[in-house]
């Protein structure tokens, strides 16, 4: 089993990492196309980190520490996320401390470092989108504990593993209000915390508008590549917890076999690339909210995921136990 | 049709005030270095009926000084401050006796417009400390913004005092592209001076070539036919037309609407392949000469067609859709009122209820005035958005119309004789952005003496920080476009 498991782990960080950007390149191709651009192809996140881990780093005279730790932070809080969230199988040798609270409080992690960093470079940008960003995560971060403890409720812990498990030997949880409401808040709140339309856009050069971008403003060479990597990791990380809690169908449960590890690990590829293409897609349709209005639309997203966990008291009985 | 009052220094004040009462608008001050006296023009225009009158003052060479009129009129403020700047002529008891053109390196003492002014100097000292009014407060911050962007634009300081995100106070610093275009007119022939006023604002191809062309026909007493006329209308409304799609797709895009952007800019794409075809430029240059016009093809009324219904479907989807119509709606409200004592022209004006229109009061052909113009009073984004999308309508409505008046090739009237006309004119053209206002005067060999134009820009950029006022950060992105203010047409 053991040998099983931690090849299931190296399987899963590796996929993370290496499908990251092309989650990424897939989902600006996806959008390009539909707005009848040729686009860049999936592969152009990869050369852009190639392109500027090239140049020379570069750190803005009056930085400290907070600077320039945050890019390290970020990529390795990402990538524990990558070892801890259950994407590929449930029966990993480090289930035991795969638990919500702290995949939460290392999303928490990341968003303060960079939030830090944008702080400490002593700009009105990196201050302006500091200030957005903590705005937002504020309201975020609880939504997804919240979220995700109305599906914690019916297996019963936090552990993810165990409720992932739990999922995909009962499906009709998910189906229950409880996991409805939940799968709407947790949606909502994976779109703020990866800066997302309609609440952030991604593809935006007007400094005045951007949340996440204005905070890495100053940062260029490789460690831009640092952060733009790190945040391909998040939103890769996200979408396949979004796909793990809500569509568990294929992932290994009992990590007896090789071989249905690497089915897993096909079908988790493939959900994601399929929820990033869909969110593209939307994305098309979907414009930015105005800044004032992005806390109402993630307030309402936080009552989705407290009704969901009131909903799981209430017809708890009826969920299974 | 252009009176001239020639009146003393001390009597300007009052004549300006009964103008102004009377219903007109300041449209330029031009100052003139004679071989005796420095001489100051106030063109005051208002229409219809068209009435154009020109104050002229003289002053002492030796020093130049001339009351204010900032107290009377905003616009007039600007222009003494430029002409402050530029010249060095002194308005007298000016509310705002700060530089306004100034680069901040040229060296003290130093007017780029005076005769002696030679050639532009090395930076040296600067004139004074200029510093940026501090909003102090709990909580207040500043935020400065450019003069290098992140995107393609024009170069421009923008430094916003703000608390949370609300700003209390933006100070837009512009003037960072003065390219000297006025001296660059002087001694050049009529000819060679197109070029130059084509390059004014390069998408205002032909709204100031036509200002000039309007103003020089007028010196010279040329005639021009109807048909080139008729044409010359045609390509201001193609100018509009290209204009006012670009702009319509990139508010889509600011507010993360990248799709509709995609389509705006796709028809945009069509519409300068049109151009190339008629003009044989894609920004319409060549199409309006002195003395006529040159047309190689005309648009085809399919093609039109075709392009006014994609135009109709990207306003419809952007109005339809409620974040973009939630983003535009209230945002960046200019007043009435502040529209009217600023002065502003064009869109900006019309989108803030005031029907001002120089095709309507200054039309240089009966065919080329719209049946109707598009009047919004809410001053807001959506406002201006409306505004522009109905122009395009009476836009393409008027192509149309013009089309069966006009034909392909060059078009001129008969070379006027030199020494016939008055030496001096003025041409007042509705632009795309506003009513440009170009004065010439002429040499008697008929080269260019002095050719002043005035972009809308010039007017309308005051209104910015006026609308921004209690406006979020975020939204002066948007705010801006909705404004699309040249800094080249602006800075000469």
């Amino acid at each position: 089993m053991n040998t099983v498991g931690y090849a299931a782990i190296v399987l899963q960080v590796g996929a993370v990492v290496a499908g990251a950007p092309l989650l990424t390149g897939l989902m600006r191709q996806t959008r390009a196309r539909l707005e009848g651009r040729a686009g860049a192809g999936v592969l152009q996140p990869w050369r852009d980190v190639r392109k500027l881990l090239r140049k020379e780093p570069i750190t803005p005279v009056g930085t400290g520490p907070a600077f320039r730790w945050a890019p390290p932070v970020l990529v390795a809080t990402s990538l524990v996320l990558a070892v801890l969230v259950p994407l590929v199988s449930t029966e990993s040798p480090v289930r035991g401390r795969a638990d919500l609270i702290v995949v939460v409080a290392l999303l928490a992690l990341g968003t303060v470092a960079l939030a830090l960093a944008g702080l400490d470079t002593g700009t009105a940008f990196g201050g302006m989108g500091a200030s957005r960003e903590m705005t937002i995560a504020a309201l975020v971060e609880p939504t997804i504990l919240m979220a995700v403890f109305a599906l914690s409720i019916p297996a019963g812990s936090t552990n993810l593993p165990v409720i992932v498990a739990g999922a995909a030997d009962e499906p009709a949880r998910l189906t229950s209000p409880a996991g409805l409401l939940a799968i709407a808040a947790l949606s909502v709140a994976v779109l703020a915390e990866t800066g997302r339309l309609p609440v952030d856009n991604p593809s935006t050069h007007l400094e005045l508008t951007m949340v996440h971008e204005a905070m890495v403003l100053e940062y260029a060479g490789p460690d831009l590549a640092l952060v733009e990597f790190g945040a391909q990791l998040r939103l890769t990380v996200l979408l396949g917890l979004l796909a793990s809690l809500f569509a568990p169908w294929g992932i290994a449960t009992s990590a007896s076999s090789l071989a249905a590890v690497l089915l897993a690990l096909v079908l988790v590829v493939l959900k994601v690339a399929v929820l990033g293409t869909v969110l593209a897609a939307a994305e098309v349709f979907w414009a930015k909210l105005r800044l004032f209005r992005v806390p109402e639309l993630l307030a309402g997203s936080f009552l989705l995921a407290l009704l969901a966990v009131t909903a799981s008291y209430f017809m708890g009985g009826e969920g299974g136990q | 049709m252009r009176t001239v009052h020639d009146v003393h220094a001390a009597e300007l004040p009052q004549r300006a005030e009964a103008l102004l009462r009377d219903g007109h608008r300041l449209a330029l001050i031009a100052a003139h270095h004679d071989a005796d006296a420095v001489r100051l023009v106030h063109l005051f225009v208002s229409g219809p009926p068209d009435t154009r009158i020109e104050l002229h003052v003289r002053l002492d060479p030796t020093r130049p000084e001339v009351p204010s009129l900032a107290h009377l009129s905003f616009p007039a403020g600007r222009f003494e401050r430029e002409m402050r700047d530029l010249h060095g002529i002194v308005p007298l008891d000016h509310p705002q006796p700060r530089r306004l053109v100034r680069h901040f390196h040229w060296p003290r003492g130093w007017y780029p417009m005076h005769p002696d002014a030679g050639d532009p100097p090395a930076f040296g000292e600067q004139e004074g400390p200029y510093p940026f009014l501090a909003v102090t407060g709990d909580g207040v911050y500043e935020i400065p913004v450019g003069p290098v962007h992140a995107g393609l634009i024009e170069p421009g300081h923008f430094r916003f005092s703000v608390v949370g995100e609300t700003i209390l106070k933006l100070k837009a610093r512009l003037w960072f592209v003065h390219k000297g275009i006025e001296k660059l007119f002087q001694g050049r022939s009529v000819a060679a001076g197109l070029p130059l006023a084509e390059r004014i604002s390069g998408d205002t191809a032909v709204g100031h070539a036509l200002a000039y062309c309007l103003a020089v026909e007028e010196a010279t007493g040329a005639a021009v036919p109807e048909q080139a006329q008729c044409a010359r209308a045609l390509l201001l409304e193609l100018e509009r037309l290209h204009n006012h799609v670009a702009d319509l797709g990139m508010l889509c895009n600011d507010v993360g609407y990248g799709i509709l952007n995609a389509h705006a800019q796709r028809v945009r794409e069509q519409l300068l392949r049109l151009n190339s075809t008629v003009t044989g430029h894609r920004l319409l240059r060549g199409g309006v000469v002195p003395g006529g016009s040159a047309l190689r093809t005309l648009p085809g009324p399919a093609q039109l067609d075709a392009v006014g219904d994609d135009i109709r479907d990207i306003v419809r989807l952007a109005l339809g859709h409620s974040t973009v119509h939630d983003r535009f709606t209230g945002t960046a409200i200019l007043r009435t009122e502040a529209a009217r004592d600023i002065g502003c022209l064009g869109y900006v004006a019309r989108a803030s209820g005031l029907a001002q229109d120089a095709r309507i009061a200054h039309p240089f052909t009966p065919h080329g005035q719209p049946g109707h113009v598009p009047v919004h009073a809410g001053g807001d984004v959506l406002a201006r958005f409306l505004v522009r999308a109905e122009e395009i309508d009476a836009s393409l409505t008027l192509i149309r119309e013009l089309t069966d008046r006009v034909s392909t090739g060059a078009v001129l009237g008969p070379t006027a004789v030199p020494g016939e006309g008055p030496l001096s004119g003025v041409g007042l053209v509705e632009g795309w952005r506003g009513t440009i206002a170009t004065r010439v005067e002429l040499a008697a060999d008929g080269t260019l003496k002095r050719v002043k134009p005035v972009d809308p820009s010039f007017f309308n950029w005051p209104a910015l920080p006026v609308a921004l006022n209690d406006t979020i950060v975020p939204d002066f992105p948007l705010t801006n476009k909705s404004f699309n203010l040249s800094y080249a047409g602006n800075d000469l």
